[in-house]
């Protein structure tokens, strides 16, 4: 078949909204942005068990520690079903993680700021994976099937996170004042990282309208970031507590929330690398993969041993 | 490239009693007990199944995209194998 008429079928289906599937063919564009895309959101979920798993041992609760290893165990399995989609396309997961580890491919941003105290696991829960969901439920309609399917499955998990998120910061905020305090300090330290999760604005954002064409992306950064701000400026008033932004209004007119500038500064620094735990996640990740590395190989030499063992029992 | 790189492994899970094992998704491990192991705790942490299979994925064998159209297309013209082809009187009920 001529490659015109590949071309033709592969825009024609994405305009009748019929999935693409691994064996399909695929412009060559698509398929690298989608694996950039993929990994990359992968990578943050495998990241992103970092800053809360420093806080598993000291969860103020049993029924808190409980909860916190679910969802760092989640995260874990969101982590797979991503590469695994993501290998679809033609990329193994030696050469995903390869990348990582090397510095080439990229993770969420946000998971470079420390969580200095309970409250954080909260201020995680609420805006982080409530900026993630926000993000994540239109990519369940992605025009690529393996990855529309992972995040059916992801998203159907991640509203826990977000819950019980928010259950812990509800908790502080009608605790004492110390508590309190607590959890508006968080909030005041996660708010602006959390919306600069959507990405750069959309005229900053050069990927963004190939990407709407093929209907990876079906909404633009600053219409998510505007959702969600308008989401959280309310719920934000259940919580009895503030969000950092001394312009934050209601806009009768737009019949949304007015917000205050962004530090795109701050973010293209932490995005270079120069956050507060660039170094230390990447250092704790290769020095988790190193030392897998013997039970990796133990594991591929015990099912060598069982396969000889019982090929012998046959003969 | 590492040496002790996992197979690829295909996994199906049945929901439950009486429906059909479904593609859930795949994994690497290093020989099928671990693969149903990991299956277990990356695809049903929810009750999601009560039964696994896992299948080495270079074991699959797949038709071809490309060729879709002659493998599907005689079925195209045969509409009388579904049972809206035949009208019926009207006075004929529950058939």
């Amino acid at each position: 078949m001529q490659a015109f008429d590949e071309g033709k079928i592969f825009l024609d289906k994405i305009s009748r909204e019929i999935k693409i599937e691994p064996q399909d063919w695929m412009p060559e564009q698509y398929r690298k942005t989608l694996i950039r895309q993929m990994s990359q959101h992968a990578h943050s979920e495998i990241v992103g068990m970092l800053p809360e798993g420093n806080w598993i041992t000291r969860a103020p609760s049993l029924k808190r520690k409980a909860i916190l290893i679910a969802k760092v165990q989640d995260e874990a399995g969101h982590g797979l079903y991503l590469y695994s989609a993501a290998e679809t396309l033609n990329i193994t997961r030696e050469e995903m993680i390869g990348q990582l580890h090397a510095g080439k491919a990229k993770y969420s941003s946000i998971f470079n700021y420390p969580t200095l105290t309970w409250a954080d696991i909260g201020a995680i829960g609420w805006l982080v994976d409530g900026a993630a969901i926000m993000n994540q439920v239109p990519l369940c309609r992605c025009s690529y099937g393996p990855y529309a399917r992972a995040m059916i499955r992801i998203c159907k998990e991640e509203s826990f996170h977000q819950r019980q998120g928010f259950d812990i910061l509800f908790t502080l905020s009608n605790g004492t004042g110390a508590q309190k305090k607590m959890a508006q300090d968080a909030i005041n330290r996660w708010w602006w990282p959390s919306i600069m999760m959507f990405g750069p604005n959309d005229d900053a954002s050069p990927h963004t309208k190939q990407s709407m064409d093929w209907k990876i992306k079906r909404f633009t950064n600053d219409e998510l970031r505007q959702k969600f701000i308008d989401v959280c400026a309310e719920q934000v008033k259940v919580l009895r507590l503030t969000l950092p932004d001394e312009k934050l209004k209601w806009n009768d007119e737009r019949k949304h929330y007015d917000f205050g500038d962004i530090d795109w500064e701050e973010f293209r620094n932490v995005v270079n690398g120069n956050g507060p735990c660039n170094k230390e996640r990447m250092d704790a990740r290769i020095r988790a993969h190193k030392e897998g590395e013997w039970v990796r190989e133990a594991a591929a030499a015990h099912a060598e041993k069982i396969k000889l063992r019982q090929q012998k029992a046959v003969a | 490239m590492p040496q002790h790189e996992w197979p690829l492994w295909e996994v199906f899970i049945r929901s439950k009693n009486g429906l059909d094992h479904k593609h859930a998704g795949s994994l690497h491990a290093a020989d099928a007990q671990m693969a149903i192991e990991h299956a277990r705790d990356v695809y049903t942490r929810r009750m999601e199944g009560i039964s696994i299979w896992v299948v080495e994925s270079k074991y699959i064998h797949a038709s071809n995209p490309e060729e879709a159209s002659s493998l599907y297309d005689p079925a195209n013209d045969k509409p009388y194998r579904h049972p809206t082809f035949y009208d019926l009187p009207e006075e004929v009920k529950n058939m």
